[in-house]
């Protein structure tokens, strides 16, 4: 099996890998690019820990092939901050406390940073129903909610 | 050893209690702290394991000819790379890493492989051929204690006191606890209550898989890099298992994703360092998840008879609890901690816990979270609700009446010192959940549960840098955020900011010996040891900074970051702030550095009390928690954020135990659910905002007064959402999961469907 | 193993039609990739639909809404045209797995999976909706109800694939719902699904009705006799009750780790009848 040339961008920037036909966009992502922020909770979609965004989507990265990756916008939590500066949902996930173990949180900011793209000012049951792909074992969702909500606040203020 | 320390309940504290960022926490925000799969090394290999398909088979033979000839294929090992241990207690885990003559359960290992690429490894596996002789299986505890079950272990026999067994038995021990008459006391009770429970199989369920690589070179000596919450145990164990001197072998302990219990063992560890001892080259394992499930530690499925009698006025006189755990196919499921912990709440005259430690076709078993406690209190606080329904008294009111404090001798042993639980009843009693109102279909339900905690042996390095600022190196992977309070600690001690510590988890090499972090142990013990290592080097910088003063050593006073004189006797001196005690450090003696080493004891005991309030849909048996509040005692709260996390993760992982977590084997002793799909652990939208109450009731046995707080929190919701459950729905639930379908059932067969 | 991206219907038909051993086709991968992984799947070529225009888009036509068998259902929720006329169709499809899932999901892909228990289906179903089945000589319009003959079974040919759906145009006065039952909010397959679709008069007797019951037998069921009870009455509660009677008997489902034979023949009848309260509102409430 030969492998596959791809050409797409993460995080604004070029990048180029080989992969066979039958590797994810998660394994190409972790071993091919070094970028391992993003990572494998099940690898079949029932975790979110791999939550990546492909072109504006929110999607599980373990359930797309890194073939498909060509010419497309893909967005991982390397690219959340800006530079040295912090995204809002980042800052708050660290006042709130929004983690223990971290290893759901990479997971945790892409999917919440999809949301309030989507919807700036959701209700607490609209941010934990779009949450519900993104499991967390440590914290009971408590203050990764509460996290979210503000980061809402704070951004709608700017 | 006992600490002589003094904990002073008026101090008042600077740091201790506030709630700082964690030193670890832009790494975790932003991708770039490395978990345990995420470590790589030039000229790597993959490793796979095949595993048995079958529960219960003997390994008659085990082909790897054709695998070894496979192009990538770098190194094979199988039970023939794997010498038995002499070390007692390395035995099983020795049979259980790697099958031996049998294997004992579905994803058993059988052999493992390192190839070049995933891709080959998974075709080498492919290619081995093992040969197996099926055998009968059993999965069900009760089943297995039946005489005529399928028997695990031939020469078994069961252990403990006044047990007397001359056949093959699946039943490894049995123990016995308690004191006082229970028949005698049941004689004096007006109410008896005595019911029959059983609990499924749950998996820690950690959202990071075990992961680790391994290096060892041609001169024996052997790196390890491994998500784990002991890399001392890893580096013990593994070296006992590869027959490597303990020195030989530096692990390194990654950030962890999670563990409550189920990473301090181990399972590829020493696979992958056979693997790379074999193949000369490092080997990166990774489980994926259904191995997860199928071959790591789950807790056990358990089978429970509990029974409490009491007077009209609801003074409890005899308590008695049978309790079954199966661990898996290998002796050790926490059915001691279940019985001691069972009635520990209480005060009582006459009180007896049994419990049978039975070995099934399933996965060996590890620690989850206050391990056998969950189960022991969901039977007994079922059996209380009951009781004070019976009695016409209040649940919180019945627990206070008998609730176990100051001077009461625990049902399993020791006498309580100063204790947290019936404030923690009081406070829930007065606390506004109580007050909310219930619509149709809803209920209450409250609880109470214990835990030990531990302590253990522990070691610390506090060293100060030559800017002033201290390097503090702990032992214990930080499971939870306990490096933010090392330093909230240690800052305290020192009287400087916390962020002019930066504390860090050093590796197997840096620090002597140091316990798993489990037991909730590590704030308690971790702690009280940096805690002594500040005070260690404060003595020695007082000491540097009298010898430029030229005055004794006991003239120097530390005083909130500074060193300074004693008194005015002491002389006119301008006090030095640590930055300018590590300027003169070289010319007085050289680096300075406090440390600190133990085996800690006087860990707090610790109390909580669980309100919840649920809806069931009776057309379909689904339950809804609606509301959900915990009260616990944590001696003195470091870093509250992260005490109110533990309250909250251990409450929902209650909430998914009670509700829908379970392990579903079919007839053929297989795993039928080894995904995140159909293991269904709780989701955000299943789920309230869940509140807290953090009640602090100093434990002597430490500096701060803290208590552990990490598994305490596990241990009431089963029960709390079994009482409100069975209120909302009218009738008793006594088996967890209180699944859909179980729920329709009882209430269909109540008459209210 | 091969991995192609065509361009058109065309070549995408020719890439099935002419490889040497399995083709798959690979819209959201969300069924597909899991498969793979398992090793229950596979394929010697993949061919990804998602560069083909006429499948990624969402048309109106006659009244009615055509779907690129590449258009996720987070797309589809978000097309203010489509959530508006086919609710029901809309929401399942949103049920399906995650927020993410969603992101990559598609109606077709549910379809062709052929799982008993696919959320899309019943809804389809139950408004007649129509796949459009492309093959290297002809193409045909298929109603979705004919496409899966049994679990994980299609009635496409190895060189054919559905190129879109047709959600036709709702008569006046109709309305669609699906519910599902599973055991946490989100996340689960379903135990038990029902749709129903109905259309009344200017009266509000209903004129037309279909009950589609899922995750309760090897196919979707059409419940004959639950439509029939409810046709030519104004769906009062004795009408709902008796169609909700109508699905729990006419349920063949099995028991397995998700749910018992008398958990899920209950619980059907119980989710039709919740099902046709909705898309009676929904009448009501429509021109």
């Amino acid at each position: 099996m030969s492998q596959i040339h791809v050409s797409t961008t993460i995080n604004g920037d070029q990048a180029e890998f080989l992969c066979d036909a039958d590797e994810t966009l998660l394994d190409a992502l972790r071993d091919r690019l070094g970028l391992t922020g993003s990572k494998e909770g099940c690898g079949t979609g029932d975790c979110g820990a791999c939550s990546v965004t492909v072109d504006g989507r929110l999607v599980c990265s373990c359930l797309m092939l890194g073939a498909e990756a060509e010419g497309r916008k893909i967005g991982t939590i390397e690219g959340l901050a800006n530079g040295d500066e912090l995204h809002p949902l980042q800052t708050k996930f660290l006042e709130h406390a929004a983690l223990q173990c971290g290893i759901c949180t990479p997971g945790f900011l892409v999917a919440a940073k999809s949301l309030l793209e989507h919807n700036p000012k959701p209700t607490e049951t609209e941010v934990r129903y779009w949450l519900a792909g993104n499991l967390c074992r440590c914290t009971g969702y408590d203050k990764i909610v509460r996290a979210v909500m503000d980061a809402a606040k704070q951004m709608r203020k700017a | 050893m006992s600490l002589q320390t003094e904990t002073d309940t008026k101090r008042i504290f600077k740091q201790v209690g506030t709630r700082p960022v964690r030193p670890d926490g832009i790494d975790k925000v932003t991708g770039r702290a490395r978990f345990g799969a995420d470590m790589e090394m030039p000229g790597m290999l993959h490793g796979l394991v095949l595993r048995s398909p079958h529960p219960h088979a003997k390994v008659k033979k085990i082909d790897i000819s054709r695998a070894a000839k496979l192009a990538g294929v770098k190194a094979i090992v199988t039970r023939d790379d794997f010498k038995m241990p002499k070390d007692k207690d390395l035995v099983d885990i020795c049979a259980n890493i790697m099958a031996r003559d049998k294997v004992f359960y579905d994803g058993h290992a059988v052999a493992a492989v390192a190839a070049t690429t995933k891709a080959i490894a998974r075709e080498a596996l492919k290619r081995i051929k093992v040969e197996y002789e099926i055998l009968p299986h059993v999965t069900d505890v009760d089943e297995a204690m039946k005489p005529g079950a399928p028997i695990l272990h031939k020469g078994m026999r069961t252990g403990g006191k006044d047990t007397v067994s001359r056949k093959d038995t699946n039943v490894a021990k049995r123990y016995v606890f308690g004191h006082g008459d229970v028949e005698k006391g049941f004689k004096q009770a007006d109410v008896v209550i005595e019911r029959s429970f059983k609990t499924a199989a749950t998996h820690q369920g950690y959202i990071e898989p075990h992961a680790c690589l391994a290096s060892i070179g041609p001169d024996g000596q052997g790196d390890l890099w491994v998500c784990t919450q002991g890399h001392y145990m890893v580096r013990n164990v593994c070296a006992g298992l590869l027959g490597l001197d303990v020195s030989q072998l530096r692990v390194t302990a990654s950030e962890i994703g999670g563990g409550f219990g189920g990473k301090t063992t181990v399972f590829i560890e020493p696979l992958a360092l056979a693997l790379s001892r074999k193949a000369n080259r490092p080997v990166k394992m990774v489980m994926s998840r259904d191995e997860v499930f199928r071959a790591t530690g789950p807790t056990s499925s358990t089978s429970m008879d509990v029974k409490i009698g009491a007077t009209k006025d609801g003074r409890i006189t005899a308590a008695h609890a049978e309790l079954r755990f199966q661990g898996g196919a290998f002796p050790g499921s926490p059915v001691s901690m279940g019985a001691m912990t069972a009635f520990a709440c209480y005060d009582l005259k006459n009180v007896q816990s049994i419990g049978y430690d039975v070995v099934t076709n399933r996965p060996k078993q590890a620690a989850y979270r206050a391990p056998g406690a969950p189960m022991a209190a969901f039977a007994v606080e079922s059996v209380i609700e009951e009781l004070a329904s019976k009695l016409g008294m209040d649940g919180l009111d019945l627990r206070i009446l008998n609730a176990a404090g100051e001077g009461t001798k625990s049902s399993y042993g020791p006498t309580f010192g100063l204790i947290g639980l019936k404030t923690t009843l009081e406070k829930a009693k007065s606390h506004p959940h109580l007050k909310a109102r219930l619509g149709k279909n809803q209920g209450r339900g409250v609880a109470c549960g214990f835990w030990f905690n531990f302590a253990g042996n522990t070691c610390v390095s506090l060293n100060l840098q030559l800017d002033g600022t201290i390097a503090l190196s702990v032992g214990t992977p930080d499971i939870g955020g306990s490096r933010a309070s090392m330093s909230l600690m240690a800052a305290e001690e020192l009287g400087v900011p916390y962020d002019k510590v930066r504390t860090i988890v050093a590796d197997t090499a840096s620090l002597g010996y140091n316990d798993v972090t489990d037991g909730s142990r590590t704030t308690f013990a971790a702690g009280l040891a940096t805690i002594e290592a500040a005070r260690d080097a404060i003595g020695k910088m007082c000491g540097r900074v009298a010898k430029v003063w030229g005055i004794p050593a006991d003239a120097v006073k530390w005083e909130n970051g500074y060193a300074k004189p004693a008194g005015p006797n002491a002389g006119d001196f301008k006090p030095m702030s640590m930055a300018e005690i590590a300027a003169i450090a070289h010319k007085t003696g050289g680096p300075i550095a406090g440390h600190y080493e133990i085996n800690a004891d006087g860990a707090g005991v610790s109390f909580a009390t669980h309100i919840v309030d649920s809806e069931v849909d009776p057309e379909t048996g689904r339950v809804t928690i609606l509301r959900y509040t915990v009260l616990q005692d944590a001696g003195k709260a470091i870093h509250p954020d992260y005490v109110e996390g533990q309250y909250q993760g251990g409450a929902v992982q209650g909430i998914g135990w009670a509700i829908n977590e379970e392990y579903i084997y079919g007839e053929d002793g297989r795993l039928q659910n080894a995904g995140f799909l159909d293991y269904r652990i709780p989701v955000a939208s299943d789920l309230p905002m869940i509140d807290t109450v953090i009640l602090e009731i100093p434990n002597p046995g430490h500096p701060y007064g803290v208590r552990g707080v990490g598994e305490t929190s596990i241990v009431p919701p089963l029960a709390a959402i079994a009482n409100s459950v069975s209120n909302a729905a009218g009738v008793r639930l006594t088996e967890l999961p209180m699944s859909p379908p179980k729920v329709l059932k009882a209430i269909g067969a109540n008459g209210r469907a | 193993m091969r991995f192609e991206s065509p361009q058109t219907t065309k070549d995408a038909v020719a890439l099935l039609a002419g490889a040497k051993g399995k083709g798959r086709v690979l819209a959201g991968g969300t069924d597909l990739l899991v498969q793979m992984k398992s090793g229950m799947a596979a394929p010697d070529v993949i061919v990804d639909i998602k560069r083909i225009p006429a499948m990624k888009s969402i048309k109106a036509e006659k009244g009615g809404m055509r779907v690129g068998a590449a258009v996720a259902s987070a797309e589809m929720a978000e097309h203010a045209a489509l959530a508006k006329g086919w609710p029901g169709v809309v929401e399942a499809a949103d049920l399906i797995g995650s927020t993410q899932i969603q992101g990559r999901a598609t109606l077709a892909g549910n379809l062709c999976n052929g799982s008993p228990a696919a959320d899309s289906v019943p809804a389809m179903a139950a408004i007649g909706a129509k796949a459009r089945v492309v093959g290297p000589k002809k193409r045909r319009d298929v109603l979705v109800e004919k496409i899966v003959t049994g679990p994980g079974k299609i009635s496409l040919a190895k060189d054919e694939l559905i190129e879109s759906i047709l959600l036709p145009k709702r008569p006046p006065r109709s309305g669609d719902a699906y519910l599902r039952f599973i055991p946490r909010t989100e996340m689960d397959i379903a135990v038990a699904g029902a749709a129903v679709s109905l259309t009344l008069d200017t009266k509000g007797v209903c004129t037309n009705a279909l009950v589609i019951i899922g995750a309760v037998g090897p196919r979707i069921i059409d419940v004959k006799d639950g439509a029939k009870a409810l046709i030519g009455t104004k769906v009062d509660k004795a009408a709902l009750k008796a169609m909700e009677a109508a699905c729990s008997a006419a349920a063949t489902p099995i028991d397995d780790k998700r749910g018992t034979k008398e958990f899920r023949k209950h619980v059907v009848g119980v989710l039709a009848r919740r099902a046709g309260q909705i898309a009676l509102k929904r009448a009501k409430g429509s021109k």
